[in-house]
């Protein structure tokens, strides 16, 4: 496709022990007028593959921006962001539009999905970035909504569906594109507790049966309870991190 | 699902405000057009004349006219082929409101320079043998229900008195160009009657009609023509018919001007009236761009997008305002047609219409995408559209 996704996961089987995503000393500060925001304050961490991490932590401790950050859809100010062997944090604008079309897919708290596109082709649109046909195409919107249990909704537009069956299509445009990470931002935070443990039943079973790696924030507990680790951050900085025991689901 | 599909649905999102747009985008187009026909309009006999036609008149000015006699000195001017005359009758038809130019022309041979006027052999002969008849276009025949045979009374003005004449023909022409709302009749006819009343005024032209074999020449054969009644008392002024009507349409160039900056204004008035539609349009689905940035599209995606549905709506607008400018022109003519004889709707015309059309399209996603652009994702998603 593209330099970046070549310089992408090459050496993966020589570097199988490496971690899949790397973060070192990462700042990040936002200017407002003349006023400047500190958010990230030398942040640290690594992530294997296939594993399940979630970022908890108070409102304004900058969940959203090291995600952001790590999905590669902000820029940071200082420290190193590296995925499958990628420094992210040095590629321009549109090799980084390249790289997040291959390697991430996202899930917001408010789905956003297009209102004008069908559900099937809300999934198809990561898709038409590649070279894929149109019959390969369907081949793989069609697997990603039978995975995410929404095939029966695929020609039903944003506003005929419920929240929680918005996200399960967000969830399915996501994964259509296979990405190395997916990254969820509170993606339980506008659904009711049903909707909410039926998308995090799902979010698990794409890290335990399908080995996606999965970054996550969330406010949530229950949410939380659900990764296999847990970063809290506090004010910027790494405060603590746990593992979650998973045996019980 | 293709970007072209995605354009149509985000078309039709808000169906009224696209729909009012189209239809402002329209109705621009119509005015557009019509107002740049009777612009051409104007120009209509300065286009309808030809280059191997001169025309003599007096230097001073065109109410003075010329004594018949310079006929046969102009006649003698090497180059020129044949000569002919006329003079302005300025008379009413039932009333003023009526109005159509009549001329007192030279009857056996006047015509004959003017094949763009295509009259029945039969017509012109009979024409021709009566003192009294007359020929007039075929739009003015049809305007006011004249059959050959029907005695037409002219009141003059110029030329006061009742002036019956009988028509024996009627002239159409030779295409879309050409005027069909004249009405001719015997110069003599005119001169003889003048001689008993007026006899001062009689033996006098308007102008003369002088037919050139070589084009190029018509710079050296006006020149020569006007050199033979230099220092006399009625000294000529010699130009193409091209110049020659051209003198007239110059005397209301400033309308002609005002008409033309009005149809730019109407231009602009539409490409502020779509900006602004775009640019609401662009500032609600700030969100989508920034999500459809996420996911990895580009720039260049983006402006098809945005673009892509600008020119959607101003090319639609466009399109109607033509099929619309048809019956429009239709009326227009109809309801003007003694001012304007000539009301055409070019493809010249209609096609700068939509041209126009297509570039307020352009213009007008221009800069909601170069803003959609520039947000950052960060901001995009963080907005509440
Ligand atoms: N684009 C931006 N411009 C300016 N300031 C920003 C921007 N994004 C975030 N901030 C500020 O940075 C700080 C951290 O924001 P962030 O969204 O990362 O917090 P968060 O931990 O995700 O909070 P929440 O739990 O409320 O979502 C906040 O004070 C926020 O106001
Ligand atoms: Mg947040």
């Amino acid at each position: 496709m593209d330099e970046a996704s070549a310089q992408g996961p090459i050496n993966r089987e020589e570097e199988k022990d490496d971690p899949l995503i790397i973060v070192k000393d990462l700042h990040k500060s936002y200017r407002r007028g003349a006023q400047k925001l500190t958010v990230l304050t030398g942040v640290n961490l690594s992530i294997p593959e296939a594993q399940y991490v979630v970022f908890i932590g108070p409102s304004g401790s900058g969940k959203t921006t090291l995600l952001n950050l790590i999905a590669g859809i902000d820029k940071p100010d200082k420290g190193k962001i590296i995925i499958a062997g990628v420094d992210i944090s040095t590629l321009d604008e549109s090799r980084l539009s390249k790289w997040r079309a291959r390697h991430v897919g996202f899930i917001f708290q408010f789905y956003n999905l297009i209102p004008v596109l069908t559900a099937y082709e809300n999934v198809e649109l990561p898709l038409l970035l590649t070279h894929l046909s149109k019959k390969e195409r369907k081949k793989h919107v069609l697997a990603a909504l039978k995975v995410t249990g929404i095939l029966d909704r695929a020609f039903h537009f944003p506003a005929q569906l419920s929240g929680g069956q918005q996200q399960r299509v967000a969830i399915a445009r996501a994964i259509v594109t296979d990405p190395t990470i997916i990254v969820a931002d509170e993606p339980t935070g506008d659904l009711d507790k049903d909707s909410a443990a039926q998308i995090l039943d799902l979010l698990n079973y794409l890290n335990r049966e399908l080995g996606k790696t999965i970054v996550m924030v969330t406010h949530d507990p229950r949410a939380a309870k659900r990764a296999r680790k847990v970063y809290v951050l506090d004010k910027g900085i790494l405060r603590d991190q746990y593992e979650n025991d998973l045996s019980w689901t | 699902m293709n970007l072209l599909k995605y354009i149509a649905r985000n078309t039709f999102r808000h169906k009224l405000r696209t729909s009012l747009t189209v239809l402002g985008m329209a109705i621009v187009v119509l005015a557009y057009c019509l107002l740049r026909t009777v612009v051409a309009a104007w120009y209509a006999g300065v286009e309808a004349s030809s280059p191997n036609r001169l025309i003599t008149r007096n230097a001073v000015s065109l109410i003075f006219p010329l004594p018949i006699s310079y006929l046969n000195r102009i006649r003698e001017v090497p180059g020129v082929e044949a000569v002919s005359y006329g003079r302005w009758f300025g008379g009413i038809y039932i009333n003023e409101k009526n109005f159509f130019p009549q001329f007192a022309i030279d009857a056996d041979h006047y015509l004959d320079l003017y094949p763009e006027f295509i009259i029945p052999e039969k017509q012109l002969e009979a024409f021709k043998k009566d003192r009294r008849g007359c020929i007039a276009g075929r739009l003015i025949a049809r305007k006011y229900g004249w059959k050959v045979g029907d005695t037409i009374t002219i009141r003059g003005t110029i030329f006061p008195g009742t002036w019956d004449f009988i028509l024996r023909g009627i002239y159409h022409g030779i295409d879309r160009g050409t005027d069909e709302s004249q009405f001719f009749f015997h110069w003599d006819y005119l001169n003889e009657s003048l001689k008993k009343t007026m006899p001062i005024r009689a033996d006098h032209v308007g102008w003369f009609v002088v037919k050139i074999k070589d084009v190029s020449q018509a710079a050296e054969i006006s020149r020569k023509i006007d050199a033979l009644f230099q220092n006399s008392l009625a000294e000529t002024l010699t130009e193409t018919e091209k110049a020659f009507q051209m003198g007239f349409v110059s005397m209301t160039e400033a309308i002609v001007v005002a008409i033309k900056i009005i149809s730019y204004v109407v231009i602009g008035i539409i490409l502020v009236v779509l900006s602004n539609t775009m640019a609401m349009t662009a500032r609600e689905r700030t969100r989508e761009y920034g999500v459809l940035k996420t996911l990895g599209f580009q720039e260049g995606f983006l402006f098809k997008l945005i673009i892509g549905e600008s020119l959607f709506i101003a090319v639609t607008g466009g399109i109607l305002g033509i099929i619309l400018s048809f019956p429009a022109a239709r009326i227009f003519a109809k309801s003007l047609e003694t001012f304007f004889p000539i009301f055409n709707l070019s493809a010249k015309t209609l096609l700068s219409g939509l041209l126009a059309a297509t570039l307020v399209g352009f213009l007008s996603g221009i800069f909601p995408s170069i803003r959609a652009s520039r947000t950052s994702i960060v901001d995009s998603l963080g907005h509440v559209g």
